[in-house]
């Protein structure tokens, strides 16, 4: 079946260029009916990509190992969850992820707006260029579907990808990395008809929020798959895959603040179309990142397949994007100004500054080795102090701001009223503060700024919602009238908790590392954890030996952890398998790893406290209860804008 | 297994074809096949449209604000003036004398 495989591809990228080509030509000529057929080609080329992905997977269900790509990641022995977690888990069935999610977006971008004319003639073209890329990396330069004499058995998988988190979290990754295209899309459609209304903020809003939404909970599935498979102790270590991640979600986030200046004072305009681009950039050099090798070994840069090919159209993209913007220039002018400096559109602005500055200090952090190999043939790496000072920097004050911008009215404040709704979270603030100074959490500055500035913050989230409730009645009559700004605020309280989660956890952990003999114990901020013995279990496809540890508090028993190590004999890979001890008082874990287990049973144990650390993942709940709220329809809008673009072809 | 294969791959390069074609089989000879386009007039009434609808939203997240004490009533004062001006401004341009009146001075040159 790999031929069919391989022509559905052909097909999908005849049916792309083809969108690329007529869509172009019939948005130039005005040719309704042209740009219906390169419409259709786009949904098309979703259907036959969807016959090439089946393919993939039933390859993958049935080991058919004569297929390269099947052999080379799966194995007889691996489990089915597993083997069909492979199709994202290399090279070549991730790309094929790619343009899935890619033509399956398009499709439903181009049926939800088929009554739009102009705009979305423009923006076809657009979405079938980013597609061809794929389709010719699929198609041309790494097929999933190359095939060879079948091996006795394939070589497995990875065993760190072995892991629940990993049949979720790449697709997650994948929904927010290519929902940015929607957006950069309509925004280069709207720049090309020299269409600069706000018709394509009205289109993309959504989108930009769902991909936002999936890229936030695809990176807080990726730290929690750190943290419980990779065995560190850690949930983020500013990886570049890891920042490749982040930086189009940062950008993304200045996006979503800024747009809405345009919408409510119609300023910005070259602003947001260049975040816009920038988030699309990024997600693009994130999959770059990913998917070159140029970060596993810098020296394969040169011979990966991908690394010259995604450089060139990351080049392409950015000349494109800024010629256009360039030239469109005299249409983006705004008519309005900033009428002061302390006004709600003002905060938004220092926002974006800083959003933008934290996201560029990590695309520099990331690139910077890479232009030194390059350069001067050396090696060097950006190591974690480098990006905890700019977190620092720009991301404690982003904290205040949060808690600051919500108080501030928009156009403009004076200093009594900015007083007047200041004076509850300050006062909140500077009292906790002391009383966090008081219990010892002065030993470290940014963990005390950055339970300070979140009490501040939550104390004028809730002030938000207590003065809105008043003034609006009831708090279902407040959130159901301001969706975008109540659900925003919820995702503000998630980001609230995210920080007290990091701070707790990073500035304030415990780390202590002992060998230990059978029956010896020892103790770590207030626990105490005793050896008692070593187990070993044969798993479906990995031996697994496991150290028996009580943790008793106080005398009283707490639990029993296991930390082990697995051997996975057709990988021929050792991996680390954590224990971890949720403790329900202090939202915190008692996180153990055995480094060594020597062959007379002594155990190198190394355990980590880490109080809040679970703030961390519930942050994610609210958030994408947050991102819920803010995107949920709202009738009277929908009527609204439907009354607005009723008369006019769009 | 490759015959299946490639009649599959057949019936699915005939779909898309199909697909593809669609809007010139429905419509061989259609009355006017141009893409409809907003004209001057469209093109402005949706400028004014706009910022009737941003004038309007502004004053409610005027009024809003200042019944939940973001703004002073010396600061509201101030700023919805202005705001009402525009939104009257905007809702007056939108008026169907208005934009005939737009419209022949648009013709005039």
């Amino acid at each position: 079946m790999a031929s069919l495989g391989r022509a559905a591809l052909l097909l999908s990228f005849g049916l792309v260029v083809y969108a690329v080509v007529a869509g172009s030509l019939a948005a130039w000529r005005r040719r309704r009916r042209l740009a219906r057929s390169a419409q259709n080609a786009l949904i098309a080329a979703f259907a036959t990509t969807v016959v090439a992905a089946v393919v993939l997977i039933v390859a993958l269900a049935r080991r058919d190992l004569s297929f390269v790509y099947v052999a080379q990641h799966t194995s007889r022995s691996l489990p089915l969850g597993y083997a069909l977690s492979a199709f994202w888990g290399g090279q070549e069935g991730s790309l094929l992820l790619w343009l899935l999610v890619l033509t399956g977006y398009s499709s439903l971008a181009v049926w939800l707006n088929r009554r739009s004319g102009e705009l979305l003639a423009w923006t076809v073209p657009v979405l079938g260029g980013v597609a061809a890329f794929f389709t010719f990396m699929l198609c041309f330069v790494s097929s999933p579907f190359a095939t060879a004499a079948a091996p006795a058995d394939g070589a497995g998988m990875v065993p760190s990808l072995q892991n629940p988190y990993m049949l979720a979290h790449p697709p997650m990754l994948y929904l927010g990395y290519v929902g940015l295209t929607v957006p950069f899309a309509f925004a280069m459609g709207a720049l090309l008809s020299k269409r600069t209304d706000e018709r394509w903020i009205v289109v993309t809003r959504r989108w930009t929020l769902a991909a936002w939404t999936f890229l936030g909970v695809g990176q807080l599935l990726g730290a929690h798959w750190a943290y419980v498979e990779i065995g560190w102790g850690g949930y983020y270590a500013w990886d570049p895959v890891e920042n490749a991640a982040l930086m189009p979600w940062l950008a993304a986030t200045a996006f979503l603040h800024s747009v809405m200046i345009q919408e409510k004072r119609g300023m910005l305009k070259v602003w947001n179309m260049t975040l816009v681009a920038l988030a699309f950039g990024l997600s693009i050099f994130g999959t770059f990142l990913t998917r070159s090798g140029v970060v596993n070994s810098i020296h394969s840069f040169s011979q990966s397949p991908l690394g010259g090919w995604f450089l060139g159209f990351i080049v392409l993209i950015t000349v494109f994007s800024v010629g256009l913007i360039y030239l469109r220039l005299p249409l983006l002018r705004a008519r309005t100004k900033l009428e002061s400096l302390v006004s709600r559109e003002a905060t938004f602005l220092y926002n974006n500054l800083l959003l933008v500055a934290l996201a560029l200090t990590i695309l520099w952090g990331v690139v910077y080795p890479l232009l030194t190999q390059a350069v001067n043939g050396e090696t060097r790496s950006v190591s974690k102090p480098y990006y905890d000072f700019f977190l620092h920097t720009f991301g404690l004050p982003l904290l205040l701001l949060m808690g600051i911008g919500p108080l501030v009215a928009w156009r403009r404040a004076s200093l009594r009223a900015l007083g007047k709704t200041f004076i509850v979270p300050a006062a909140c603030a500077v009292v906790g503060g002391i009383a966090l100074i008081a219990a010892g959490f002065g030993s470290s500055t940014p963990g005390l700024l950055a339970y300070t500035f979140s009490i501040f913050v939550a104390a004028s989230i809730v002030l938000e919602f207590v003065r809105g409730r008043r003034a609006a009645g009831s708090l279902v009559r407040l959130v159901s009238r301001n969706r975008r700004r109540y659900g925003g605020y919820i995702v503000h309280a998630a980001i609230v908790l995210l920080a007290i989660g990091v701070a707790g956890s990073s500035a304030y952990q415990t780390v202590r590392e002992r060998s230990l003999t059978r029956g010896q114990s020892m103790e770590v901020a207030g626990y105490t954890l005793t050896y008692a013995g070593l187990t070993s279990t044969q798993r479906q496809n990995a031996q697994e030996t496991d150290a028996t540890v009580d943790v008793t508090r106080g005398g009283s028993h707490v639990t029993t952890l296991h930390p082990g190590k697995a051997y996975f004999p057709i990988e021929q890979s050792l991996s680390n398998e954590v224990s971890i001890y949720h403790d329900p008082r202090s939202i915190g874990d008692v996180y153990t790893i055995a480094d060594a287990i020597s062959k007379n049973g002594t155990l190198e144990l190394k355990v980590l406290v880490k109080p809040l650390v679970n703030l961390v993942w519930i942050a994610g709940f609210v958030f994408v209860f947050g991102s819920l709220v803010a995107m949920w329809p709202d009738a009277v809008e929908q009527r609204r804008l439907a009354e607005r673009y009723a008369a006019v072809p769009v | 297994m490759t015959t299946l294969a490639l009649a599959l791959g057949a019936l699915l390069a005939v779909a898309v074809v199909v697909a593809v074609a669609r809007p010139f089989l429905r419509e061989p000879a259609p009355e006017s096949d141009a893409l409809a386009e907003p004209g001057e007039l469209e093109r402005r009434r949706l400028t004014l449209v706009e910022e009737r609808d941003r004038a309007l939203a502004a004053l409610k997240e005027l009024e809003f604000d200042h019944r939940t004490g973001k703004i002073s009533d010396e600061d509201y004062r101030r700023l919805v003036g202005p705001l009402r001006r525009a939104a009257a401004d905007a809702l007056r341009a939108l008026e169907p004398r208005a934009e005939a009146r737009h419209a022949h001075a648009t013709r005039s040159g």
